[in-house]
């Protein structure tokens, strides 16, 4: 087990460098000049080589590249190009709406999905299972923000229950903050539940047929129980797969959602700050969201082992 | 007063007709064979008495155990005599334990369901039920997981589960066809032993007379869904009156015409490995130090003749299938030379191999898993023609396919077909087929009929004999058949633990085995006559 951990522990973060090498390389890469940018277009040629050389972009590539991941490790992002503030304080505000809104929709889809899986496999053929899978097309086919464009429709415009977007800020108490996020992890959950719900039901209806369910029902279970106690925690793997994958595809939906909304989360920030080629920001929201991805994924493949005892004995 | 009592049992499945009135019964404490082919409804049978039947199943007739209708049983009745008062052990031990369960929740499991005993009560129980069944605690403790366990050792696990309850009806559905003949004749030991202390019904299906012959005291047999004769085995088996139960016993003991056996020592040795081992890595115990390799193959010298016919028999896992790959060139050898018509194969590149690869062919156990179902026949037979220095042009490819088609008794119309149109017997002919395509020197077969029915089986048998004396193939039979082995080679390799144990002719070998390994197969194997005459002493 620890040989298992330590492995997947390296390749986490071999992962995480390479992807920092990447990134850093990438915005090397594309046109555009910050200190040119910060100057407007009428600063003289002497002038942005004098702020070139103080915000150290003359410096040697592998240099600044050490340089900014050295920051990173220690939390020092940098400052803000368009802001003049560390960029920390930027991510600080924002993070504090994105990572509940990418957990509530993550916990939602899931809790869609899974009740949704055993649904369909336990009724596999009949019509629950035809309308259920029928609804779930529907859900895999329609992007995201459309969703979000209907939800607004009908609970804030219609019913008026949720406001259509913006943020009032955790200081206004939970539940008005918590209120506000409602919509927006609805509308991003959505179509993950559809997806996640389709692999649930395939990976059940590929378990049910496994030898050993038939050993527990000629052990005098229900198939109910079967299912709850035999098919679900093998059909868990594949489902665990699929929503480490998701989440990437989640936390990209956020910079769309958030617009959406009005949510100041990372992805406006991320947004805003392509607008304005604010590369150290861009950077620094591309690493964490980097790093957020990774996290899951290692977790994805933590619990692989906590699922499955063969992978736990396994070097 | 029978225990299970199965009265005009028809049962179908859409339009298509799985059994048809079938007549079976079971007294407590009496073991009841239950004999036939594959397709034949044996199983369906038993699913029939669990109501654990497909979906789409529609049964009609009389099924009563104890005096319940169980095809008229509410759900929670059957769920309450399943586990309960009937047991059920299958066919495949390696995939009828849930992986991600100890051992321990799994036998307790079903005690807790019926007994509302406390958990701690129930592993208690189960505790003593693997036990039991000889899987002592030092060695096998409840948190044990199924994939720490071998095949032998978990039909054993699978079978305190059924016999947990103490049930009044055991269903053994082919109990010990995935295990060697060691292995079966430990289980059957088992089952035995527990029909005695229990008074237990037991209700034994199997596509091996043999097997069924040493166990029943009954016998029924099956055939398209009907029951062809039931009575006792001894008057049954000896009597042979139906036809098909003499078509059954004869095919079983069926042993092909080889008119020019081989005569040993004419000609300078076809394929030749000296001294050859292979070690796999062993499994490391702690981050920091090196495992200790594991040898599956240690130190085998073994050589073939021309046209001779040799059997490699062993347990499962004493290393024979990884010995064969090495002789197919398909693994590398750790240590050691292996040399096919006088070259040296071992450490050579895959273009040095091609004439070696044409001069030797395999024909696998599964004929349902060995081709791909999206390819016709004509491209999968073709096959191995790609190792051929001159690729032939279409036309003659398809003569050459037609060719090897006819020479298994198959025909030339055939080739369009896929592999899901043939039935197993005839999916075994096309991987000879394809294997003869090239016209090999040596073919070797892993276990080439263990899949097939008896029937079947002795058609392949008298094919592959065939092949050897037209065409003068040599093979290296892989088995732990004893039958096979007896019916079709000339000479008897034993493998044991990675070692050749044993070698000679074969008749000397399994009438006079010498080393405790050979015997502890012969012992094992079961063997039709034998059961017959004993049986006819025990009934008179």
């Amino acid at each position: 087990m620890s040989a298992y951990l330590l492995k997947r522990l390296i390749i986490a973060a071999a992962t995480l460098v390479l992807a920092s090498m990447v990134v850093f390389a990438v915005l090397e890469i594309i046109p555009g000049d910050p200190a040119r940018l910060m100057l407007g277009m009428n600063a003289s040629a002497e002038q942005v080589e004098v702020l070139r050389n103080q915000m150290g972009l003359n410096a040697p590539l592998a240099l600044r590249y050490l340089h900014w991941a050295g920051g990173l490790l220690s939390l020092d992002f940098g400052r803000s190009y368009t802001y003049s503030v560390p960029v920390i304080d930027l991510v600080r505000e924002r993070v504090v709406v994105s990572l509940p809104l990418a957990l509530i929709a993550l916990a939602l889809s899931t809790a869609i999905a899974i009740p949704v899986g055993l649904f369909s496999a336990s009724r596999r053929g009949r019509a629950g299972d035809a309308i259920a899978m029928g609804v779930a097309q529907f859900g895999v086919a329609v992007p995201n923000f459309w969703f979000a464009l209907m939800l607004i429709y009908l609970f804030a415009v219609w019913l008026r229950l949720v406001p259509a977007g913006g943020f009032p800020g955790w200081g206004a108490g939970a539940w008005p903050a918590l209120k506000s996020l409602l919509l927006p992890a609805v509308a991003l959950a959505l179509p993950q539940a559809a997806i996640l719900a389709r692999v649930a039901r395939s990976a059940l209806i590929e378990v049910l047929n496994e030898d050993y369910i038939r050993t527990a029902r000629a052990k005098g279970m229900p198939y109910r129980a079967v299912l709850w106690r035999h098919a679900l925690r093998n059909a868990m793997i594949p489902v665990l797969t699929i929503l480490g994958l998701q989440f990437a595809f989640l936390l990209a939906g956020t910079i769309i959602i958030e617009n959406v909304f009005y949510l100041p989360g990372l992805g406006r920030l991320l947004f805003q700050a392509i607008t304005q080629r604010d590369l150290i920001v861009v950077e620094s929201v591309v690493m964490l969201l980097v790093a957020a991805v990774i996290a899951v994924n290692l977790l994805v493949d933590l619990s692989y082992a906590v699922v499955d005892p063969r992978l736990r004995s396994r070097q | 007063m029978s225990l299970l009592e199965i009265e005009n049992l028809s049962l179908s499945i859409g339009d298509t007709p799985i059994l048809k009135g079938v007549e079976l019964a079971v007294a407590p404490g009496e073991v009841m064979g239950l004999v036939g082919e594959s397709g034949s409804g044996k199983s369906m049978t038993a699913l029939a008495v669990m109501r654990l039947m497909p979906f789409a199943a529609r049964a009609s007739g009389r099924v009563a155990f104890d005096g319940i209708d169980i095809l008229a049983a509410s759900e929670d009745q059957m769920c309450a005599l399943r586990g309960d008062d009937i047991g059920m052990v299958f066919q495949e031990p390696m995939t009828a334990l849930n992986p991600v369960k100890t051992i321990g929740e799994q036998v307790a499991e079903g005690i807790r369901w019926h007994t509302k005993a406390s958990r701690a009560e129930a592993e208690e129980q189960a505790r003593k039920i693997l036990d039991r069944v000889g899987l002592p605690s030092a060695k096998f403790p409840l948190s044990r997981y199924p994939h720490e366990l071998s095949g032998g050792q978990r039909q054993r696990v699978v079978i305190a589960i059924a016999c947990a309850l103490k049930p009044k009806l055991l269903i053994a559905d082919e109990p010990t066809t995935a295990l060697d003949v060691v292995l079966q004749a430990q289980i059957l030991d088992l089952l035995r032993d527990l029909v005695a202390e229990n008074r237990m019904g037991l209700l034994l299906i199997s596509h091996d007379l043999a097997v069924v012959t040493a166990m029943a005291d009954k016998i029924t047999i099956m055939r398209h869904g009907e029951v062809m004769e039931a009575g006792d085995t001894a008057r049954t088996l000896s009597g042979q009156l139906h036809p098909y139960t003499r078509q059954l016993a004869q095919a079983s003991m069926h042993v092909p015409a080889r008119p020019r056996p081989h005569t040993a020592g004419s000609a300078r040795p076809l394929l030749q490995v000296d001294g050859v081992t292979r070690d796999y890595p062993g499994r490391r115990s702690s981050l920091f130090r090196r495992a200790a390799p594991i040898r599956a193959v240690d130190d085998v010298s073994l050589s073939i003749e021309p046209g001779q016919s040799v059997a490699l028999v062993g347990r499962s896992g004493c290393g024979k299938s990884t010995l064969a790959r090495m002789i197919l060139a398909l693994d590398k050898s750790t240590s050691g030379t292996i040399r096919f018509s006088g070259e040296t194969i071992t450490g050579r590149s895959e273009a040095e191999l091609k004439p070696a690869r044409r001069d030797m062919q395999v024909v696998f156990q599964d004929p349902y898993g060995s081709f791909d179902p999206r390819q016709k026949v004509e491209k999968l037979v073709a096959e191995p023609l790609h190792v051929l220095d001159k690729k032939p042009a279409n036309a003659e490819r398809r003569e050459l396919v037609a060719h090897a088609l006819h020479e298994v008794g198959l025909g030339p119309r055939d080739m369009d077909k896929y592999p899901h149109e043939f039935s197993g017997g005839q999916r075994q002919r096309l991987s000879i087929a394809r294997a003869i395509i090239t016209r090999p020197k040596l073919v070797v077969a892993d276990e080439p009929v263990s899949a097939l029915d008896v029937s079947i089986r002795a058609q392949i048998l008298d094919l592959f004999a065939e092949l050897n004396q037209k065409l003068g193939i040599a093979y290296l039979f892989i088995t732990h058949d004893l039958t096979v082995a007896r019916a079709i080679t000339d000479e008897v390799l034993v493998m044991h633990e990675g070692r050749i144990v044993e070698r000679g002719k074969t008749g000397a070998v399994l009438d006079h085995p010498q080393s405790e390994a050979a015997r502890a197969l012969v012992r094992a194997a079961p063997d039709l006559h034998r059961a017959i005459a004993r049986r006819l002493q025990e009934q008179g």
